[in-house]
């Protein structure tokens, strides 16, 4: 069953489309097998490629030595470093404004003289067959001298320790600073001090990274690659050396993202052997070399030390921060600004500090997933609560409830908060929703409930200058074209947009069009990150929409003779609202605009608030546009002979402002509860010694249907987003709380905390062990 | 390893196409422009690739494609378009089951395949039969609810 609750507890006024679980626009050409996704499209001529991965993780390369593999009957090409001298990947967010990246620390496109992790690309086959290209791979020699390596950031910030890129290890770092938090310790009643660790963990979109290069007539590079970043596109050029206005990025429906497709993956190694062999040139990662050589989650290690009084109230927080970037740096700079932001979660504490560092190692390197270092944050934070409400001997819901921001306080880096903030509505509606205790199957099962509360923004970080644009039309018949940038992953990206305009323009679903994820034909909406595409071009199709209807409504008014204010919009038809039968059919309205010259189109371009970059002492300053607030809870059975521990109910209680598509905003939690599942129970990329031994779904373990705990959704809606019709951002958001809430569930069932996530068999047993031999 | 001309019968229509012996079906099809069958891993964990063989759901990744010669082969294409969907294909849009889609094909396959056998099924029996096929965006919740819908709509429809 599906279990959505959506009580209208702000008395929101009903809206015609907007919040309604409509079918989406793009899910019948899905579920018939009609969608072309990247890796389905085919081109004349076309070529396929591979790409040789270092077999070290860390070596100097003596020689590359390709002679046999380009000897070989169907191997068109084989380009290595010297094809493409001194060009780098660029790893920062493009199209934004002030960066926070070392300078040197970008992966170079193919490797030249040194590998610094285990499936580095070093060259690139274009075959007539993907066999031959494989095939290929084989007869390229590599000599191979191996360098010292680090596998942890520890090791990796000992003195003396080999250095991954000079000229040191530590290649991001951040400091917030509010009150004095050292002072402020000194009066706590009690200090609670643990540490809490993440693991590696793989997207694992069932998509792998996929996409296909060619230059077309005009000598324009085009790719069609699963994307969540368009914007690429300039990267691209930079790398490839061609002017901006010669790449040309297309998208296509994207089999999942999660963060995992905001990076470069295949565009400049099929953008470099299209412009090479001048035939279109295919890439489809296999699936143990999207584990192997794409980016992971960052591991992180924080440490709290917290003092509070004896009647719960948080007087100080110091927290450190280490996360492990692997062996290029890509958005780790961001991830730990993320985490350090979040570090001490939604709790009002004055006297904050935070140290943070990213440090390279020779393993896999670390990039964007879903929460982006909030969420790990939020794996320590709210672990080390509960640990705080048990050396209170207090209730951790009641610590919580002590604790809590509310509206107008300040987060630690200076931001006020601002909207409704039902933290403690969504932690009761949450908690209160698990219902009657589940009965222990047998004996030896104990069954124990967490929950875990969490305050994460949507937006971009407000010092990059974020904007999007859309384009928004009618055409003569009444159908509507809505043009945007904006790449759907899966979320309903698109579906959002059409869904506004129906809204606003009373177009019906059906007769609404959209264009998007194009660089050159579609206007550029910004990535699809950071949870802002509902935020950012969800207002600036709002915009573009609203525009429309204030053209087409002034003339209607005229028409109808009534004020613009009195005219409406609904089912194809505009008239006065006090009096429906009073009406001109939208596509009369449209003709009588058209034989005017009055437009029935607009280009729309929103802002999200722009701020200065943070104090680089202090952190001071305004971060985010805006946060979502929302709570997690779960029952689990934990098996105290085996230390299985299986989910058996879980409920997520967001505010997400307003929903625009309630199933698909539902879709988002219930499908963030099961990543958070394997999150804290079953995925670990394990990187031994720099070697994934993990590169397979046999050995990655996924959530399947089995795991699936009986799964409860209440949306709230507070009406006080500062997305279109007051919604907020929830696709990171509701994955953040799972994790630290069944870690909660498990340490209350056992009664012993594992501080190292996945919590395996092992690990829970050796808990159960430790907890009774104290 | 010669190529050998062999029989393909695919949602009915019948293709005579060389193949490899070391050929697997999943690239067979997609090779001949059935991209509904979807690549996920090439090793059978994750059941993007999922075709009905006979009507069993089978992973086309794990199977030689001259295994297949003579036998019915059904992509989740076969059972219906966006004008005439199945009522799976239905029951999921309806759902909002389908986040990035590329699970689905194989999904509903295997859905296809409990259905034809358990018109009623149970939920177990729903979990069972879908904890082949890898789902990253919609915890299953969503695809759970829409076999059951379609199971009640097929089941309202049976011919008297």
């Amino acid at each position: 069953m599906i279990h959505l609750d959506q009580p209208n507890i702000a008395d929101l006024p009903a809206l015609r489309h907007i919040g309604k679980p409509l079918p989406r626009i793009d899910a019948m050409g899905k579920v018939t097998g009609a969608t072309k996704y990247a890796g389905d499209y085919t081109m004349p001529n076309m070529l396929h490629a591979r790409v040789l991965r270092s077999k070290y993780p860390s070596a100097k390369i003596q020689s590359v030595n390709a002679a046999r593999a380009r000897a070989l009957p169907g191997v068109v090409a084989v380009l290595t470093a010297d094809d493409l001298p001194g060009s780098q990947v660029a790893t920062d967010i493009p199209g934004v404004t002030g960066t926070a990246k070392r300078a040197g620390t970008d992966a170079p496109v193919l490797a030249s003289d040194r590998v610094r992790f285990m499936g580095e690309a070093i060259a690139i086959v274009a075959a007539e067959t993907p066999e031959i290209a494989q095939q290929a791979l084989d007869l390229i020699e590599v000599e191979y001298e191996p360098l010292p390596a680090v596998y942890t950031p520890e090791e990796a910030m000992q003195p003396g320790a080999p250095i991954v890129t000079e000229p040191d290890n530590i290649v991001a770092r951040w400091r917030i600073v509010k009150g004095d938090a050292e002072s402020a310790m000194k009066s706590a009643d009690v200090i609670v001090e643990r540490t809490y660790r993440t693991q590696f963990i793989d997207h694992a979109y069932l998509e792998p990274e996929a996409g296909i290069a060619w230059v077309d007539e005009n000598g324009v590079l085009t790719i069609r690659v699963s994307t969540q970043v368009v914007e690429h596109f300039r990267s691209i050029a930079a790398a490839l050396q061609l002017p901006q206005n010669k790449v040309h990025i297309m998208g296509a429906m994207v089999g999942g993202g999660f963060g995992g497709k905001e990076d470069i993956t295949v565009e400049l190694f099929i953008g470099l052997a299209a412009l090479k062999t001048h035939r279109p040139v295919k890439m489809v990662y296999s699936r143990e070399e999207s584990i192997l050589a794409h980016c992971k989650r960052h591991p992180f290690t924080i440490t709290h030390k917290t003092g509070v009084t004896r009647n719960g109230r948080l007087l100080a927080s110091q927290v450190s921060v280490m996360a492990d970037s692997g062996a290029y740096v890509y958005l780790s700079p961001y991830v730990l600004l993320y985490a350090s932001a979040a570090a001490v979660g939604p709790y009002k504490v004055n006297h904050v500090s935070v140290d943070a560092f990213a440090v390279a190692t020779n393993n896999t390197f670390t990039s964007a997933f879903r929460g982006f270092g909030a969420a790990q944050a939020c794996v320590a934070y709210e672990q080390h609560m509960d640990e705080i409400a048990r050396a209170l001997d207090m209730d951790p819901r009641e610590l919580r409830r002590l604790n809590y921001v509310q509206a107008g306080d300040t987060t630690p880096n200076g931001q006020a908060i601002r909207g409704a903030v039902w933290l403690d509505e969504c932690a009761k509606r949450a908690w209160d929703a698990l219902g009657e205790m589940s009965e222990p199957s047998s004996p030896h099962i104990r069954i124990g409930r967490g929950l875990a509360s969490y305050m994460q923004s949507y937006g971009r970080i407000t010092w990059f200058h974020d904007t999007s644009q859309a384009w928004v039309g009618l055409e003569m018949d009444g159908s509507a074209v809505i043009r945007c940038g904006v790449p759907d992953i899966g979320g309903g990206q698109m579906n959002t947009l059409a869904q506004i305009t129906a809204e606003v323009l009373g177009v019906p679903m059906d007769r609404i069009t959209v264009y998007s994820t194009d660089s050159a034909l579609t206007p550029l909406a910004g990535t699809t990150t950071a949870t802002r595409q509902m935020y950012m071009s969800g207002n600036a199709t709002y915009q573009a929409a609203m525009a429309v209807r204030k053209t087409l409504g002034d003339r209607a008014s005229q028409h109808l003779e009534c004020e613009p204010d009195e005219v409406d919009f609904a089912d194809s038809t505009v008239f006065v609202k006090n009096d429906p039968s009073q009406n001109i059919s939208l596509t009369a309205l449209i003709a009588m605009c058209a034989a005017e010259g009055l437009p029935r189109a607009n280009l729309s371009l929103f802002k999200a608030p722009f701020t200065d970059k943070l104090d680089p002492e202090t952190g001071q300053g305004d971060l985010f546009p805006d946060y979502t607030f929302g709570a997690h809870a779960v029952e689990v059975s934990v098996d105290m002979e085996t230390g299985e521990v299986r989910v058996l109910k879980s409920v997520g209680c967001h505010d997400i402002g307003r929903a625009i598509n309630s199933a698909a905003a539902a879709g988002q939690i219930e499908g963030g509860a099961a990543m958070g599942l394997g999150y804290a129970l079953t995925e670990d990329v394990q990187i031994v010694n720099g070697v994934t031994i993990t590169p397979s779904f046999a050995e990655y373990l996924l959530p399947t249907a089995s795991d699936i705990p009986e799964t409860r959704t209440i949306i709230l809606e507070s009406g006080t987003g500062l997305g279109p019709f007051g919604a907020k951002g929830i696709g990171e958001p509701c994955f953040t709380p799972v994790a630290p809430a069944i870690a909660n569930a498990v340490a209350k069932a056992i009664g012993s905390r594992v501080h190292q996530l996945p919590l395996t068999p092992e690990r829970v047993l050796e808990a159960i062990d430790q907890s009774t031999h104290v | 390893m010669n190529p050998k001309l062999i029989s393909l019968t695919i949602n009915g229509s019948t293709h005579q196409v060389a193949l490899s012996p070391n050929t697997t079906l999943l690239h067979a099809l997609r090779d001949l422009g059935h991209t509904d069958v979807k690549s996920g891993c090439e090793k059978g964990d994750c059941g993007a690739c999922g075709v009905l063989i006979d009507g069993v759901v089978v992973n086309s990744c794990l199977l030689l494609a001259w295994l297949a010669e003579n036998k019915e082969l059904v992509t989740v294409a076969g059972l219906g378009t966006p004008d005439k969907p199945h009522p799976l294909h239905k029951a999921f849009v309806d759902l909002g089951a389908a986040q990035c889609g590329y699970c689905i094909p194989g999904m509903i396959l295997s859905a296809k395949a409990l259905l034809d056998q358990h018109p009623q099924p149970t939920d177990e029996q729903i979990r069972e039969s879908l904890s082949g096929n890898l789902c990253r965006c919609t915890g299953y919740v969503r695809i759970f609810e829409a076999v059951r819908v379609a199971a009640q709509e097929l089941g309202s429809t049976l011919p008297e």
